[in-house]
């Protein structure tokens, strides 16, 4: 009871299973899309059919004479701050004088019947006048003549990294690259449920990464202190970075506390394309200069990122794009420059591994191109220039802990290679529609490798808080943690329980539902919650026992359950930070922006078709570090996942944006891998201790989805022999090039 | 409006539904049976997945009235009568075939369908048999191992 050496079977270290495991099996556990009150109404939005536009005016009287219509609101109806953003406040709650991107907010219904209020939002007439899109990154960049989309210049933040000053080479590898917009597509679309309270304020039941500061978001919008704003955690159909920002959480308070009734708003498919961030899409232009045995001596770059119409998370973007921009390798001269850019196009954000994907996609082709400029197989060429514990990455910040990258990749390259295809038409690519009798199928093999950093960066005051209660129920201990962190899909719920377990020694845990009455978790991003909120549980549990060892040492012989049966239930709250980090320097990127890093390596093998253009991939294999086990189910199921997205990017995902417009906002036109597309994996997992952090763990969730891109496409290339230098490739990338 | 009857989980419904309304909406929303899920409305992802008369369906793609009179079996209604979880559910619960969960009342009731049909699957029928179901989670790779998991349960079943 007093010891961490108390053996339960569930602690850390143990696959156990998700406490909500049975709740999502039956049915029963309630998604925020199932959120039901019986006198409750429904929200819908009109949202903006132009990507610039200046709106002359805006008419509600039919949409107020429609038959069940309780409330239209527009922008004047907002009581309190007009804006809302997570790192600038610079997006509107709902359109003010001009729309910025297709699909933006502009007026709110509510109505009995979410029909009704469908037909009452389309009966809104608004006068536009369009304005010229800016739908060009580069151009709203650099070109003076450009128009300015916000407030602001178009730059929203530029960051350059500058190391020494050597820029030449016997071996120089050049190449422009370019990833396309990917959407995150979660199945569970946004949703809520907004219920005014008798106090004045509001209770919101929704699906979020980030209870708190979506409270402080929208508290303000709708003029209200925040104690009056209390946000609770509904079921989370997945997030992996769209639910960061807000999408229904200020309107559907709004009509609730104009209506005086519960207020319910889903998003259907379509809308939730228009309705969160997408991945930055990026061009990228990198200059690598290296010895003739291929060891780097310089690296060059220029990164865009478009931003599209508001800021959202695009400065932390801009600088995981920066500072991780020549990868996980040793490199002494460097000038990169990293631009995040405003532009009609739809607002780009979060998506799992945000702002190091891209770059990631581009130095690995560069580490393949100087590969074959210096006769080495790509993986001696990235094990010649592997970073370890006591390099430093470009932004002069030392690796502290355990980066066994050359050790990771001799491992990953030993795994025996599969089969060739035995024949089996369905095996080949095209599938079951049997396009091929194997005439024109090469295969290819490919290596990626990629770095993350873990928590928030850059001297974010980066934390989670938790409280843990050890009390009897039924006679036996039992322990309540309860935080404000979300659970996203990911499994975070169980982690909380099993660190509980492990701390406490005792069997039953139970995890309160999330919500904001417990003191701020932080976002479910970056990988952090097991680092950080696994922490603040920790931290917690430790307390709770040291207040027992007291008890117990002044009253010798009792037992805990007598000492909790006499004293009552010992409760303890903490807060949990990690090390501190630092800004990067404006003008040289340097800094010890990042608290931890976490390395994952990616081998795909390949059939492509390469008359046809498509691709088969026939095997994923992936070696990462993450400093301790926690639940190795889980865990694996983060790389298998994290992997399919990865190589959704590589293949398949793209929102497709021509003229600020969006082409293929449905689950038909825009492509998610499926069971068929992903392929066997196997995953080789590591754990070498980071000592900074929580049993030496080291977060898991992204560094997977970084690495598999690359790697699908190196394969892709071996195969095809095709520069292939964007992705997703499309098949006339392959055949008609 | 139409007056349909159907059999849900063993019991009969009836519900006032206009033509036009989804099989989805009314086991949802007329019948408060929240968890068939919609995440796509077009046949796409595979969440709404329900039983018609034992057969896999989407429930977004069929209107109400076209299925008065038939019996319906939800993922409410997977487990027994006592609540215990069918082999398929614990199989899920077990192997982490989840995160978000989703997605998963449409991969229980597709992978009970095939598991009924099919009771010792090969790797290659698990797979044809659930790829009309997406998942973004899991990168399918522990929802394979559910199905297969789920099968050993059904044969050790007495
Ligand atoms: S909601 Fe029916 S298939 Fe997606
Ligand atoms: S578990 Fe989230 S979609 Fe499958």
């Amino acid at each position: 009871m007093t010891s961490t050496d108390t053996r339960t079977s569930q602690g850390i270290g143990q696959s156990a299973p998700r406490p909500d495991g049975t709740l999502k099996v039956t049915g029963e556990f309630a998604y925020s899309s199932d959120l039901w009150l019986e006198d409750m109404v429904w929200g819908v939005t009109l949202r903006s059919p132009h990507p610039a536009a200046r709106i002359r005016s805006i008419d509600l009287g039919p949409a107020l004479a429609m038959p069940g219509v309780l409330a239209v609101l527009t922008h004047e109806d907002v009581p309190g701050e007009k804006h809302h953003g997570l790192e600038l406040r610079d997006q509107p709650v709902l359109a003010v004088d001009r729309v910025r991107y297709q699909g933006e907010p502009v007026a709110l219904v509510a109505a009995d019947h979410p029909e009704r209020a469908r037909r009452a939002a389309a009966a809104i007439v608004v006068d536009y006048e369009v304005t010229e899109a800016v739908t060009d990154a580069r151009r709203a960049a650099f070109d003076p003549a450009c128009p300015k989309v916000g407030e602001r210049g178009n730059i929203l933040r530029h960051q350059p990294v500058r190391v020494g000053s050597v820029f030449e080479a016997p071996v120089v590898v050049t190449g422009e690259y370019e990833v396309g917009m990917q959407d995150q597509a979660f199945l569970g679309p946004e949703s809520g449920l907004a219920v005014p309270a008798e106090d004045g304020g509001v209770d919101l039941y929704v699906a979020t990464q980030w209870l708190h500061v979506d409270r402080d978001q929208i508290a303000p919008c709708l003029g209200l202190p925040a104690e009056k704003v209390r946000v609770s955690l509904a079921g989370v159909g997945g997030a992996f970075g769209a639910r960061e920002d807000l999408s229904m959480q200020v309107h559907a308070c709004l009509l609730a506390l104009r209506t005086g009734r519960p207020v319910k708003m889903v998003y259907n498919r379509e809308e939730s394309f228009f309705g969160h961030v997408h991945r930055h899409p990026a061009w990228m232009r990198y200059e690598h200069g290296a010895t003739r045995d291929g060891r780097l001596i310089y690296v060059k770059a220029e990164i865009l990122l478009d931003g599209g119409a508001y800021c959202s998370s695009s400065p932390a973007v801009v600088g995981n794009a920066a500072s991780l921009g020549a990868g996980p390798y040793e490199v002494g001269n460097v000038e990169i420059d990293a631009y995040g850019v405003y532009t009609n196009n739809p607002p780009c954000g979060a998506m799992r591994g945000f702002g190091a994907v891209q770059a990631c996609f581009a130095y690995e082709s560069q580490m393949d191109r100087l590969a074959e400029a210096c006769g080495l197989s790509p993986v001696e060429l990235r094990i010649r220039n592997a970073v370890s514990q006591g390099s430093r990455l470009i932004t002069g910040q030392l690796i502290d802990s355990p980066a066994p990258l050359a050790g990771m990749l001799a491992e990953l390259e030993a795994f025996p290679l599969p089969a060739a295809s035995d024949g089996d038409l369905r095996e080949l690519p095209g599938g079951v529609a049997q396009t091929t009798h194997g005439e024109g199928v090469r295969r290819g093999v490919g290596y990626g490798v990629g770095i993350k950093n873990i928590c928030f960066s850059e001297g974010f005051d980066d934390y989670s808080t938790a409280r843990v209660r050890l009390e009897l129920a039924g006679g036996e201990p039992h322990v309540l943690v309860h935080t404000a962190a979300a659970e996203v899909g990911q499994g975070l719920v169980t982690v909380q329980a099993q660190v509980a377990r492990t701390e406490l020694g005792v069997e039953r845990v139970t995890v309160a539902p999330a919500d904001t009455t417990v003191g701020s978790a932080g976002s479910s991003s970056a990988s952090r919650q097991s680092y950080v909120t696994g922490g603040a549980v920790k931290t917690a549990c430790e307390a709770v026992r040291e207040r027992l060892a007291e008890l117990a040492a002044a009253h010798p012989g009792l037992t805990t359950t007598a000492l909790l049966q006499r004293f009552g239930p010992v409760e303890e709250t903490r807060e949990y930070r990690h090390r501190p980090t630092f800004p990067m320097d404006p003008s040289t990127g340097q800094g010890d922006s990042h608290t931890q890093l976490a390395l994952c390596v990616h081998r795909a093998v390949v059939d492509v078709d390469v008359e046809l253009g498509l691709v088969k991939v026939v095997e994923l294999a992936a070696v990462q570090d993450v400093g301790k086990v926690l639940n190795l189910l889980a865990l694996e199921g983060q790389i298998h996942g994290g992997s399919a997205q990865g190589l959704g990017l590589a293949l398949m995902e793209e929102v497709l944006v021509a003229d600020g417009r969006l082409r293929n906002p449905s689950f038909t036109d825009y492509l998610i891998p499926t069971i068929l597309d992903m392929p066997p994996m196997k995953v080789s997992i590591l754990e070498n201790p980071d000592p900074a952090a929580p049993y030496g763990l080291r977060g898991a969730g992204e560094p997977p989805t970084l690495s598999t891109t690359p790697a699908v496409v190196a394969a892709v290339r071996a195969a095809t022999g095709r520069a292939l230098s964007r992705v997703p490739i499309r098949p006339e990338h392959i055949a008609l090039t | 409006m139409h007056e349909i009857t159907l059999t849900v989980n063993g019991v009969v419904r009836q519900a006032r539904v206009p033509a036009r309304r989804l099989l989805s909406d009314c086991l949802r929303h007329d019948l408060g049976l929240t968890g068939t899920h919609v995440g796509c409305e077009h046949g796409v992802c595979g969440c709404c997945t329900i039983l018609l008369d034992g057969e896999p369906v989407r429930s977004c793609l069929t209107f109400a009235v076209t299925v008065d009179g038939r019996e319906i079996t939800t993922v409410e209604g997977l487990a027994g009568p006592d609540g215990a979880l069918s082999p398929v559910q614990r199989a899920f619960a077990e192997c982490h075939g989840l995160q978000c969960g989703f997605c998963t009342p449409g991969f229980l009731c597709t992978a009970t369908a095939l598991l009924r049909e099919n009771p010792a699957p090969t790797e290659e029928e698990v797979l044809e048999g659930i790829s009309g179901n997406l998942c973004r989670c899991t990168g399918y790779q522990n929802i394979v191992k559910s199905v297969h998991r789920a099968a050993e349960l059904i044969a050790e079943e007495p």
